[in-house]
């Protein structure tokens, strides 16, 4: 699929939609893999005053080189500041900064609660994940979230096995009653499009949907209702967006399949 | 070792009506080879915080020895960690956890034997976040005995106790995971937050790039809690790649991370984090992680990595002999960048 930059993979498509919402000025805060390719998207082809930062204390690295983890010393390597978690997570919260956090999950229900925790019960599950990590913090106190998801009927469900990072709780005002005063998730990126959610009711819809898939399908592969009426055909990625990514950003095809 | 009565870990220390009074060491009495180290830190049941994060400055010769001495009923407490960790629950030296994230990045999203212990029921665990978890032992270095956030209000992690409630009254465990409370400061307002307990282990493990002859620690890139986790502690365990003399470290104070008197005991192990990375000196070995992640899918070939790496060597030095100068001067890092440029990380 990457051989010309006629064709692209949904994997791509997924970096440089995530890239596309990201605004100037942002700060961001990256986990890894495609949330990585997708800050640096963003950085090198829409938003270059976009700051990536991440939660073990690195901030704004060079990123010559894709850090394979969050603790990787290429987050460390010509920052502004290293520092350290509680540093970190005293600028997701800050009042003064809007920061953007990309989360990734297991699960994810119409409010946009996510579950990276465990499938089963959580006493004994039958899959256990690595757990919140940073999703939980980010996902309280950033100013904004979007989230990647592989879009299949067993991980968009009625109810996650576990909140592990909240979203828009039981939508609505619920969010804020919990006692959350800014934040919440603006949109999901997966495989198939891009969802976002109601400014009342909190409730996702299907915003995007990539060339060759239709509102049908993406329905069909949701486990709850989900609004399609509104839904547009998503821009193809310009050849110009899949050369930065192929070649600048990740050459070793570390992330990229 | 043992426990006394009122729960306080004998190191040589004294009591003096009922305060531990900790004599400072001489800095030459804290120099001593790993088995020293864990051989008088780390007793059966001990609780024990891991420094480092998932894939860098793990203190793996610690676990190393750690898995050789057998300890066992290990608690452990830590944000998120990795290889080491996966290490001491396969290996069984862990019956507690608490814990943000057990993963070692794009090299295993969930640490295998981590994994496994949990869906087999063979550890009792507790979930926090990471700033929940870093919180916990800030709170704990600054001698208080609980701190606010507003992280973890509508989730599972404050509604979903772990560890079973016999276990609550034991020591050195909560006797609840977390209590959410009003903000006592506003009158009527509707403003909750969450009070988390403070962390106080027995011994936290950290591995430093240098330590100078008066025992001044100093981390290079970012120092993740291990600050906070040392300060938290009863008894700090630092190896480092070097040690350095007492005028190199003094000259840039600026860059030290903790002061001689905090520190209880000092190990020089260079290579000391492999297979994990440590800035400036080396990178993490991705062909190790890629093997070793591979090992640890199955039970027999997890016990088979276990003697070739651990069991089968005696010291730090034999391991570095088998992962072979060849491999050690491929993931050497650049001293500037702080990584290995090009590194093959597939």
């Amino acid at each position: 699929m990457q051989d010309g930059f006629s064709s692209y993979s949904r994997q791509e498509m997924m970096a440089i939609s995530a890239g596309r919402l990201i605004r100037d000025g942002d700060i961001l805060f990256a986990g890894t893999g495609i949330s990585m390719l997708a800050a640096t998207v963003a950085k090198r082809i829409h938003a270059p005053a976009a700051v990536v930062f991440f939660e073990t204390g690195g901030i704004d690295p060079t990123l010559d080189e894709l850090p394979l983890a969050v603790a990787d010393t290429r987050v460390m390597s010509g920052t502004c500041l290293n520092s350290g978690l509680i540093d970190a997570f005293s600028i997701v919260g800050h009042r003064r900064l809007r920061t953007v956090a990309f989360l990734g999950a297991a699960q994810i229900d119409r409010f946009g609660n996510i579950n990276s925790t465990c499938i089963g019960p959580y006493e004994k599950p039958d899959i256990r994940f690595s757990g919140s990590g940073g999703a939980c913090d980010a996902g309280c106190l950033a100013s904004e979230v979007i989230i990647f998801m592989q879009h299949e009927k067993r991980r968009f469900v009625k109810t996650p096995d576990y909140l592990t990072s909240p979203g828009w709780i039981e939508g609505g005002d619920s969010r804020k009653r919990a006692g959350l005063t800014r934040g919440g998730p603006v949109a999901v990126v997966s495989n198939l499009g891009i969802m976002k959610f109601k400014p009342r009711s909190r409730e996702m819809f299907l915003a995007e949907y990539y060339t060759g898939i239709t509102p049908a399908y993406v329905a069909e592969h949701t486990g709850f209702p989900i609004d399609t009426s509104g839904a547009v055909e998503s821009l193809p990625p310009t050849e110009e967006d899949l050369r930065i990514l192929r070649e600048e950003i990740d050459p070793q095809k570390l992330i990229l399949k | 070792m043992k426990y006394d009565l009122s729960g306080t870990l004998r190191l040589g220390n004294i009591m003096f009506d009922g305060i531990l009074m900790k004599p400072t060491t001489a800095a030459a009495d804290k120099f001593m080879s790993l088995a020293e180290a864990v051989g008088r830190f780390i007793p059966d049941g001990a609780q024990i915080a891991l420094g480092g994060f998932t894939i860098n400055r793990n203190p793996m010769a610690l676990v190393y020895e750690i898995i050789r001495q057998k300890i066992r009923d290990l608690h452990v407490v830590c944000h998120s960690h990795g290889q080491g960790l996966d290490l001491l629950i396969g290996a069984g030296c862990v019956a507690r956890l608490e814990i943000a994230y057990g993963g070692n990045g794009r090299f295993a999203p969930t640490c295998v034997r981590f994994r496994k212990a949990i869906e087999q029921g063979r550890i009792q665990w507790e979930d926090y976040s990471n700033y929940q978890m870093s919180l916990r032992f800030l709170a704990g270095s600054l001698g208080i005995p609980f701190i606010p956030t507003k992280s973890g209000l509508g989730t599972d992690l404050i509604r979903r106790e772990g560890f079973p409630r016999e276990i609550r009254k034991e020591r050195k465990v909560a006797s609840r995971k977390c209590v959410v409370l009003q903000n006592p400061f506003l009158e009527k307002a509707d403003d909750p937050v969450v009070l988390l307990p403070a962390l106080t282990p027995d011994v936290t493990l950290i591995h430093a790039q240098q330590v100078g002859e008066d025992g001044t620690v100093r981390i290079r890139g970012l120092t993740f809690t291990d600050i906070e986790q040392a300060k938290s502690a009863d008894a700090v365990i630092v190896t480092c790649e070097e040690i350095v003399s007492r005028s190199q470290i003094r000259k840039d104070p600026d860059h030290n991370s903790l002061p001689p008197f905090l520190v209880d005991a000092v190990v020089p192990v260079p290579s000391g984090a492999h297979p994990t990375a440590c800035g400036f000196y080396y990178d993490y070995d991705a062909r190790h992680l890629n093997h070793y992640r591979k090992m640890a899918e199955d039970d027999q070939r997890f016990e088979q990595y276990l003697t070739e790496w651990i069991y089968g060597v005696k010291t730090h030095g034999e391991y570095l002999d088998r992962v072979g100068e060849t491999r050690l001067a491929e993931i050497r890092a650049d001293s500037v960048l702080g990584y290995r440029q090009g590194l093959e990380r597939r």
